[in-house]
């Protein structure tokens, strides 16, 4: 077990320098000059220029230039927005309540999509499943975007139930609606995949064979046909993470929550070009180290998996 | 399939053990069904397949032809004293913000989605799918460079990467929207194609045209391919709709289309702002896009279900 996390580590590296330099390149090797940007209308003098260019170390060859980057990223230091402040300190102050808020969103599907796929699976072709089949579909085809401006107006301005957006420091109570939010596409998903794999469970030998030797139906549900058929579930809850964090740039601009794809959010609205770099950079680290989370747990779910020794 | 001439103990029939009449008996007069044959067959007694087909036809016209559903220019003849108006003659579903016509703009808005969702499936289907089988089929070498590549676009999630690298475009076009996101995606179908060419090219069929002595490009094309494409056009068909909100929701983001280019996701990132008081005006772009996304997330229900031999019986 041991070895296999070592091992997997390992091929992150090669991946991690793959990913960021290919984030990098494209972000800095496309035509603009971001001094430019920075000054907008009025051209600074050449000497701040000068400054800028040596403290970006925008005059060294383009490896050089992401070396700096990468080591920025390893010592913790990502940078600074537009405005002065350190990308790594805003990513602090976010990062606990996007964390909050995704735990809360997985929180919600994960509980909700079982149930539902559940019931749904066990009850094939009756109106429960069907009904569940088509709701999901309906979920998937409408946007994030558009299920957190009908929530939000529905909820929030409508009934009032909720505030319209979330209160400094995101309070738990704000957050129920926008992680609702920011659920829902994969809830329909989770959905449908444990649905489809109950379905196949519930005929499988071994469900016939606890049924058989007198076992009652909520054992057989509970630990035979249930347990065996999440595993494909929470595989689809790590690739899910990459999802979430894309729904939390749409759901946090929304409702107006300062977490990291609030962040993200309004410095795509401002034109911020390194800092969405930046934070996008770490979500897709956040976003690999999940999936190897996820891959371990796959063995510790599933008996038949060992990996080699 | 298993490969049954690989086993360590090597066992030939004698000849008299082989009832030779029986295979001679054998009708071979027909042609052999081939699986896309039976799959059509499953699909075309299920309802949903011909009401999917339907809307996704009458989508591409919508989108090719334009104006063939509405004389009112999208973007002209817009009066501000019109504006958020309820429907009235001519104006079915009444006016924009801007006092737009907004059934003409749904309409008009049709062709950006389309093109998106219809050119990244396209470049992701051939792209991908070349590479996946080329490295399957070829493996060694290639294969390991092809899927350390495909590895690190795999890290980057799609929407994620495209965020990134609109964000910085300067020119932003359907097809440039359709290329980034084709960018990030193709090693899923890459992956699928890999798998399932690694799964067939070990069939007693291959191993047939070896012995034939088939050129092995040859073999790849006219026996793998054909046969390991299958999950790669259930992948593609579901993924379009998965374009087309992910166009939608880069273009709400505001580094998508740019405004002037008639969109759904632009029409309802702009609705957003009146919500309380005309939510129609959000409505239909909405149910446009989400008309259109299901539509081809059920036609890839039906053809997955018909290309699974295991669902089909399971049906």
């Amino acid at each position: 077990m041991f070895r296999y996390i070592g091992l997997r580590l390992l091929q992150l590296i090669p991946v991690f320098f793959g990913a960021t330099l290919l984030i990098y390149f494209m972000v800095f090797s496309l035509p603009g000059d971001p001094i430019a940007a920075l000054f907008g209308e009025r051209p600074p003098p050449q000497s701040v220029i000068d400054t800028i260019r040596e403290q970006y170390h925008l005059n060294d060859p383009f490896i050089v230039q992401y070396l700096y980057y990468v080591g920025g990223i390893l010592t913790g230091d990502l940078g600074t927005t537009y405005s002065g402040r350190p990308v790594s300190d805003l990513l602090g102050q976010a990062f606990p309540i996007t964390f909050r808020l995704a735990m809360l969103a997985l929180f919600f599907e994960a509980v909700a999509g079982i149930a539902v796929g559940l019931i749904a699976g066990l009850r094939k072709g009756k109106f429960f499943d069907a009904s569940a089949l088509v709701v999901s579909l309906l979920l998937i085809s409408v946007p994030t975007f558009v299920v957190g401006f009908i929530l939000q107006y529905v909820f929030s301005i409508q009934l009032g139930l909720f505030r319209t957006t979330v209160g400094p420091g995101a309070p738990i109570q704000d957050l129920i609606l926008p992680a609702i939010v920011l659920a829902t596409v994969s809830f329909a998903y989770i959905v449908r995949l444990t649905r489809a794999s109950v379905a196949d469970n519930m005929q499988a030998d071994f469900v016939r064979t606890a049924t058989a030797k007198g076992l009652t139906r909520g054992r057989v549900v509970r630990v035979h046909i249930l347990r065996n058929s999440l595993i494909p579930v929470v595989t689809f809850l790590g690739v899910d993470i990459g999802s979430l964090m894309v729904g939390a740039i749409v759901t946090e601009g929304i409702f107006n929550i300062n977490g990291v794809g609030g962040t993200v959010y309004q410095a795509i609205k401002r034109g911020e070009g390194p800092t969405v770099v930046s934070f996008v950079a770490v979500m897709v680290i956040i976003y690999m180290l999940a999936n190897l989370l996820v891959d371990l747990l796959y063995a510790a779910l599933d008996p038949r998996i060992r990996y080699a020794k | 399939m298993q490969n049954s001439s690989s086993g360590p103990g090597h066992f030939v029939a004698q000849l008299d053990d082989t009832p030779l009449a029986a295979v001679d008996s054998v009708d071979e007069s027909e042609k052999a069904r081939s699986s896309f044959a039976d799959a059509w067959d499953a699909m075309r007694g299920r309802p949903m397949f011909w009401i999917s087909l339907v809307m996704i036809a009458l989508i591409l016209v919508v989108a090719a032809f334009p104006n063939l559903f509405t004389q009112t220019k999208p973007n002209l003849g817009c009066l501000l004293p019109d504006s958020n108006g309820g429907p009235e003659a001519g104006h079915p579903f009444g006016f924009t913000r801007q006092g737009c016509d907004i059934y003409s703009r749904v309409i008009f808005g049709a062709q950006a989605s389309v093109t998106v969702g219809i050119l990244a499936t396209v470049l992701v289907t051939v792209f991908g799918g070349i590479i996946g089988a080329l490295a399957g089929f070829y493996g060694g070498f290639l294969d390991a460079v092809v899927s350390r590549i495909g590895d690190i676009f795999f890290a980057i999630p799609t929407v994620l990467g495209a965020i990134v690298l609109m964000s910085v475009l300067p020119t932003r076009t359907p097809v440039t929207v359709a290329l980034v996101l084709a960018l990030f995606a193709w090693p899923q179908i890459a992956r699928i194609m890999r798998g399932s060419v690694v799964a067939a090219k070990n069939a007693d069929y291959v191993t047939a045209s070896i012995a034939l002595g088939v050129s092995r490009f040859r073999i790849l094309v006219r026996h793998v391919v054909p046969n390991a494409i299958a999950p790669v056009i259930v992948v593609a068909t579901t993924s379009l709709g998965t374009f087309i909100v992910a166009e939608a929701t880069l273009s709400f983001l505001g580094i998508g289309l740019p405004p002037d280019v008639m969109s759904w996701g632009n029409d309802i990132g702009q609705a957003r702002a009146s919500i309380a008081t005309a939510p129609m005006v959000l409505f239909y772009p909405a149910a446009a896009l989400s008309l259109t996304v299901l539509s081809f997330l059920v036609l890839g229900d039906v053809v997955r279900d018909a290309l699974d031999p295991k669902a089909r019986a399971r049906r």
